[in-house]
């Protein structure tokens, strides 16, 4: 656990970058700093492997005041990934991902081995990327050895500083995937630099909200977008996230799952129906999808009336051969906040809900969030506005 | 043309052969002549870079690159003259003076790799615990080398081209040669000694150069190969 104490930062120029700011920042968990540019967050972070030293206050790891501790040892002790990876250019990417182990003086096996396990760890080939060099990578594997070179002597503290910022929205979605599946085994104390909600909504167990040298709000995502603190948050977070957080409607106590919302019989189909009977189904339904799922109810697919009528003049095809892969889902039991926030990102039209085994359980479409949010407002005090704020 | 008339190079033949002793022996003196000049140069240079781009206190920067300035904008006759009270004739003040010279372009260079180094990387580099020595020998040393090497190229081929002057204080090397030559109106002599100096010149480029690379390839493959 990192405990900041009243810790105050002012540069020699006499700006004070840091007021006063008091946190903690819990043990294997993702802490993300957010706020906008200038409110502190580098400097926050510097602080904590003594890049930066504080005008006031203490830092304490593990109940240790950092200030007591010889800084050169105790930055081999927290890994570090600055904004735009800092890899050594005159380095192989082993020496690279190596440095720290040297720094403190591995043997050579030692090292070769750990540099190894952490390339594959990430997807990379020791055999290929071993011996190259930085500026022989492209960007998205720039970061992910940036990473890795963090993780290298396995600190329990890791730093990171905008690190996927540089990366088109593609890579960088993968790598924080990545660096969730990672935390997932390895429960790391991280400390993550972003100003991007997104991504902060994504990776962070904790996000601390920063403005002007000042803490605004630290606390669980879910908490932050149903209680923000005040109207800085609020405008931070933005108005859709709130809206489709419910905030604005629903008493905490009432936030609903996706099993709430969800439509619990939607239109299905076996893999095996012809195209015509799929026509039929969609107009006897009203709908304009069907979702493909086998006899145990397991979710093959989905088939919109578009694939149909590319393919109708075939007569031996099924609905099997039109199909497409349903690639977002949510489980049972997931909060309608996220379920929305995933639905806008992806700007999907509907969102299958799986339970176990990826077994088909039921449908949200934006005409079951209108309607439970209706059904909510026509019970609660204000009535006719609900309407025009959820259908935004 | 004169130098090109077969009389002429048939006379040059004669003369290299009956004259390649001395030839050689000139050619020695120079290569000692520059060679100590230049390896004072970089003992001298180099760490004096370094340690200017790591304190960067603009009074040591300025009276630094002041005083290399100023050897540097001195005439090499000028020089070479004004030493022979304070050091008298011979081989020593000929070194110093070509010393000298070579101290500019090497501080300039060395100085300007140093400070060419990414702050990101050097932020990066603190970051992940290296102490102030190794961050200087491990990432900003090979990071500037190939700008320290350049300074010393250019030096070199500056230094073999001024040593040629050196005999007029007694310091002998390929200078004494065309010197000689002039006085004696032997063109041979002249021509033999200023093509020695250029195919030292050249020689002497083309070594560093080739170490360049190699270290180059090592540190920078792109920069390299291109
Ligand atoms: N060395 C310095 N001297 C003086 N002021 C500084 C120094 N470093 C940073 N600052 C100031 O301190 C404030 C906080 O800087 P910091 O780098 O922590 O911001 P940040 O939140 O990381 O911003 P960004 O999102 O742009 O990276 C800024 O206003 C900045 O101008
Ligand atoms: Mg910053």
């Amino acid at each position: 656990m990192i405990v900041f104490t009243g810790v105050k930062k002012q540069y020699d120029d006499g700006f004070q970058a840091i007021k006063n700011i008091d946190l903690e920042i819990k043990e294997g968990e993702i802490t993300v700093l957010i706020g906008p540019s200038g409110c502190g967050k580098t400097t926050t972070m510097k602080l904590i492997n003594r890049l930066i030293q504080p005008t006031g206050g203490s830092i304490r790891i593990q109940g240790r005041d950092i200030a007591s501790l010889n800084p050169v040892e105790l930055r081999r002790q927290i890994g570090y990934v600055i904004q735009n990876i800092g890899l050594f250019p005159h380095m192989t990417i082993a020496k690279n991902v190596g440095v720290v182990p040297r720094l403190l003086k591995w043997d050579k096996d030692k090292v070769e081995r750990r540099v190894d396990e952490l390339l594959g760890l990430v997807g990379l080939d020791p055999d290929t990327y071993r011996n190259r060099y930085p500026s022989e990578l492209s960007g998205g594997q720039q970061q992910r050895i940036g990473v890795i070179r963090a993780l290298a002597a396995d600190p329990d503290v890791i730093l990171m500083d905008e690190p996927f910022s540089a990366l088109d929205p593609i890579s960088r979605e993968q790598l924080q995937d990545e660096l969730v599946r990672l935390q997932q085994e390895l429960r790391k104390t991280i400390v993550f630099v972003t100003h991007d909600m997104d991504e902060a909504l994504k990776i962070a167990d904790t996000i601390v909200l920063m403005k002007d040298g000042e803490i605004v709000q630290a606390d669980r995502p879910e908490r932050i977008l149903r209680y923000p603190a005040n109207d800085f948050v609020k405008s931070f977070i933005g108005k859709k996230r709130l809206q489709s957080a419910g905030t604005e409607l629903v008493a905490p106590e009432l936030a609903p799952s996706v099993d709430d919302v969800m439509v619990e019989q939607p239109a299905t189909a076996f893999p095996s129906r012809g195209l015509a009977e799929a026509v039929k189904l969609m107009e006897r339904r009203r709908v304009d999808t069907l979702l493909i799922v086998d006899k145990n109810r397991k979710l093959q697919g989905t088939v919109s009336i578009y694939n149909v009528l590319d393919q109708y003049a075939e007569e031996n095809k099924t609905v099997a051969d039109v199909m497409r892969p349903v690639e977002h889902t949510v489980p049972s039991g997931t909060s309608l906040a996220i379920a929305l926030q995933l639905m806008s990102a992806k700007q999907l039209s509907n969102l299958a809900v799986v339970g176990e085994d990826n077994r088909f359980v039921g449908l949200i479409t934006r005409g079951s969030v209108v309607r439970h949010m209706a059904d909510l407002y026509a019970s609660g005090s204000n009535g006719g506005d609900a309407y025009a704020s959820v259908i935004v | 043309m004169l130098l090109l008339s077969s009389e002429f190079l048939k006379d040059f033949d004669v003369f290299i052969r009956e004259r390649y002793p001395d030839l050689l022996q000139a050619t020695g003196q120079h290569l000692i002549l520059s060679g100590v000049a230049l390896a004072l140069g970089v003992l001298v240079a180099v760490p004096a870079g370094m340690l200017l781009a790591h304190y960067p206190a603009k009074w040591a920067r300025t009276g630094a690159f002041g005083v290399a300035n100023i050897f540097q904008t001195i005439p090499s006759l000028a020089l070479l003259a004004l030493l022979i009270p304070l050091f008298g004739i011979g081989t020593k003040p000929a070194i110093l003076a070509l010393f000298l010279y070579s101290l500019m372009p090497i501080l300039r260079n060395t100085y300007t790799g140093f400070r060419s180094v990414d702050p990101a990387i050097l932020e990066s580099a603190r970051g992940m615990g290296y102490g102030a020595a190794q961050r200087l020998m491990r990432i900003q040393f090979p990071l500037a080398f190939p700008y320290i090497m350049s300074g010393i190229r250019v030096t070199t081929v500056y230094i073999i081209s001024w040593a040629t002057l050196a005999t007029l204080i007694g310091a002998g090397g390929l200078g004494q040669l065309i010197v000689s030559g002039i006085g004696v109106n032997k063109e041979e002599l002249v021509v033999a000694g200023a093509a020695a100096a250029i195919v030292l010149a050249l020689l002497a480029d083309g070594v560093l150069g080739g170490i360049e690379r190699r270290v180059a390839r090592r540190a920078h493959p792109k920069a390299a190969s291109k």
